[in-house]
């Protein structure tokens, strides 16, 4: 296992390398002169010009400038904001917001997900099961657009107007955990579907292993095959599904921060696109895709150690 | 008389059935068999029927031609549903009803221009990885890995936000949505090309001596056309819904044009004193979402035999 976990950190290397130029090449290789984008019809004052071009290596060929672009990401630097600030200083604590809202919506996405699909693979082609294929058609259709604004108005405005119950904040970060609930199950809707499919594809596969037949016909009690036998084989796939979704999850937290008000790095980003504060949202985009990947390598790492049948050469 | 009828028709069925089953059944034949009778596909079907005919004539749906500004009445902004609007009206007191009618054409035309776009690419690279193998299947999967890395959502934000408010339009949500989404047609075309092509009838045909070309178009392609069918047309629903959101955040279409999530963003703001203008083209993307994933659903039934 040891020279897999080499062989798959190495493999890691070119993907983020790649990736990186990727992101590089789309915001830097651009026509168009930034300096000039940046005073608009102005003329820009030659001196001036000259130093911002020197400060931010503009007059370098591509490929130099891309290796200051990942010397400076490795060392934590993901360059200025328009206003001289470094952009390394906005992650401060919104990053702690989006990893709470994606935690949130992880553990809501886990229960509700591999609940339904228990459910729905135990049961096997009557109407539980159908009921829940039909409602993860619906829960995948249903953009997070859509659920956010629903919900904020349903849970944050009707149910307190007509009942009085102020149980679920939808707006800002002021109440603690639960400010992460509304936004937590908006952010984890289609995730819950693909899992409870998932759930439900890989139980049904493991009820049928010949192992499992075989603790039946020895007379052991169900619910330990269930529990001993066929949910601790399925579970593999649905961790490392679970695991990959994280980065995904941050990702996505974009359009659940901003609707719900919550200062996060995906509500920045989006205010950062509204700014056109180009740089931020380079940072910001490569953090998470940093994020995406690394939880995509550890995951990779992770099932190595989860499923003991799995040799690596 | 009722009676007779009932017991002649179902033998004149199976003997239909029979004569079918005579005749060599291909996958796809089947799977239109199998199609025809299932209640998911003809429902999704239908609305995207409807959605295509409000794409292509929306005046049809609407007697209010939702691009022309005259159309809009300044003084009567957010007045909920009247009988003059069914769905209320917005923030200019444009009529929300047609203008979630006229809506609809950016939607299609977006999620079939980058449904195509990414088959054609994914799916002719994918076919040459997979058919060569070797060192073109090497980088073809490597540099798919690199763009398959970044989240598309975010990817397509980068690249709408570099191309610039004032240059985002139909053709670049279609292309920022492509850039990132084409590798996943290439994977699965890829693994269905190398099931495939060690076939007999593949090396039947090239014993025959057909060259490359004729066996990758001829014999490869059309067998390992369906799971690409499959993800495509599940994939044309979530483009939609990845447009709205790309023009919820500001980067997608801009206005005058209409589209269903820049709707949403303009009524965001004074959603709580009216909620029409917000939720009418939610639900409207969401059918439309819904008509795409039931359509690939289906179709993913009457395809893959597996799951059967």
């Amino acid at each position: 296992m040891g020279r897999y976990v080499v062989r798959r950190l190495l493999q890691a290397i070119p993907v983020l390398l790649g990736t990186t130029f990727l992101i590089f090449a789309i915001v830097y290789a651009l026509p168009g002169d930034p300096l000039q984008a940046l005073a608009g019809d102005r003329r820009v004052d030659p001196v001036f010009a000259q130093t911002m071009r020197e400060m931010f290596h503009l007059n370098e060929p591509l490929l130099v400038r891309y290796w200051y672009y990942v010397r400076d990401i490795f060392s934590g630097d993901f360059g200025m904001t328009f206003r001289g600030l470094p952009v390394s200083t906005i992650f401060e604590g919104k990053f702690q917001v989006t990893l709470n809202l994606a935690m949130t919506a992880l553990l809501i996405e886990a229960v509700v997900g591999i609940g339904l699909g228990l459910i729905a693979a135990l049961r096997r082609g009557s109407w539980a099961d159908t009921g829940v294929l039909a409602f993860t058609l619906l829960l995948v259709s249903i953009p997070t657009l859509v659920s956010g604004f629903v919900l904020q108005l349903v849970l944050g405005v009707q149910l307190k107007l007509s009942t009085g119950i102020d149980f679920f904040p939808v707006a800002g970060l002021r109440d603690g955990w639960r400010s992460y609930l509304v936004p937590g199950i908006v952010l984890a809707g289609t995730s819950i579907a693909y899992l409870t499919r998932l759930t439900r594809t890989s139980l049904m596969e493991t009820l049928r292993a010949d192992y499992v037949r075989t603790a039946i016909a020895k007379g052991m009690p169900r619910r330990r095959v269930l529990g001993r036998h066929a949910l601790r084989n399925s579970l593999i796939p649905l961790v490392t599904y679970l695991g990959a979704d994280l980065g995904t999850l941050m990702g996505g937290a974009v359009i659940t921060e901003t609707i719900f008000n919550m200062d996060g790095i995906g509500r920045q980003l989006f205010q950062s696109v509204y700014l056109r504060e180009n740089s931020v949202v380079v940072g910001i985009v490569t953090v998470l895709v940093l994020v995406y990947i690394l939880a995509n390598l550890i995951v990779d790492l992770l099932y190595a150690v989860l499923d003991p049948r799995i040799r690596y050469e | 008389m009722s009676d007779s009828t009932i017991t002649a028709t179902p033998p004149e069925k199976t003997g239909k059935r029979e004569q079918k089953a005579k005749k060599p059944a291909s996958l796809w034949s089947d799977a239109w068999y199998d199609l025809r009778r299932n209640k998911v596909f003809l429902i999704g079907a239908g609305l995207v029927a409807v959605l295509v005919v409000m794409a292509v004539f929306p005046g049809l749906f609407s007697p209010i031609d939702a691009y022309n500004p005259a159309t809009c009445d300044l003084s009567r902004a957010r007045q909920g549903i009247t009988g003059e609007h069914w769905f209320g009206s917005d923030n200019l007191g444009c009529d929300t009803y047609s203008r979630v009618i006229y809506g609809a054409r950016i939607s299609i035309i977006v999620g079939i221009a980058a449904t195509l776009a990414t088959s054609l690419v994914g799916g002719a690279l994918g076919l040459v990885a997979g058919f060569y193998g070797r060192w073109v299947d090497v980088i073809m999967s490597r540099i798919a890995e690199i763009f398959f890395a970044i989240p598309s959502i975010l990817g397509a934000l980068l690249i709408l936000a570099v191309i610039g408010r004032d240059n985002a339009g139909i053709g670049s949500v279609v292309l920022a949505l492509s850039v990132l989404a084409w590798p996943l047609v290439l994977r699965i075309m890829r693994a269905a090309v190398i099931t495939t092509k060690n076939q007999d009838f593949v090396v039947a045909a090239r014993a025959l001596g057909a060259g490359p070309g004729r066996i990758m178009l001829r014999h490869v392609l059309p067998n390992a056309l369906a799971p690409v069918i499959v993800v495509t047309t599940m994939n044309l629903g979530l483009f939609i819904a990845a447009e709205a959101a790309l023009s919820f955040l500001g980067v997608g279409i801009q206005s005058p044009d209409i589209s269903w999530g820049l709707m949403i963003a303009d009524a965001r703001n004074r959603f709580l004193e009216a909620w029409e203008p917000l939720l009418f083209p939610a639900l409207f993307l969401s059918i439309t979402v819904l008509a795409f994933v039931m359509l690939g659903d289906a179709v993913r039934d009457a395809l893959d035999p597996k799951l059967r």
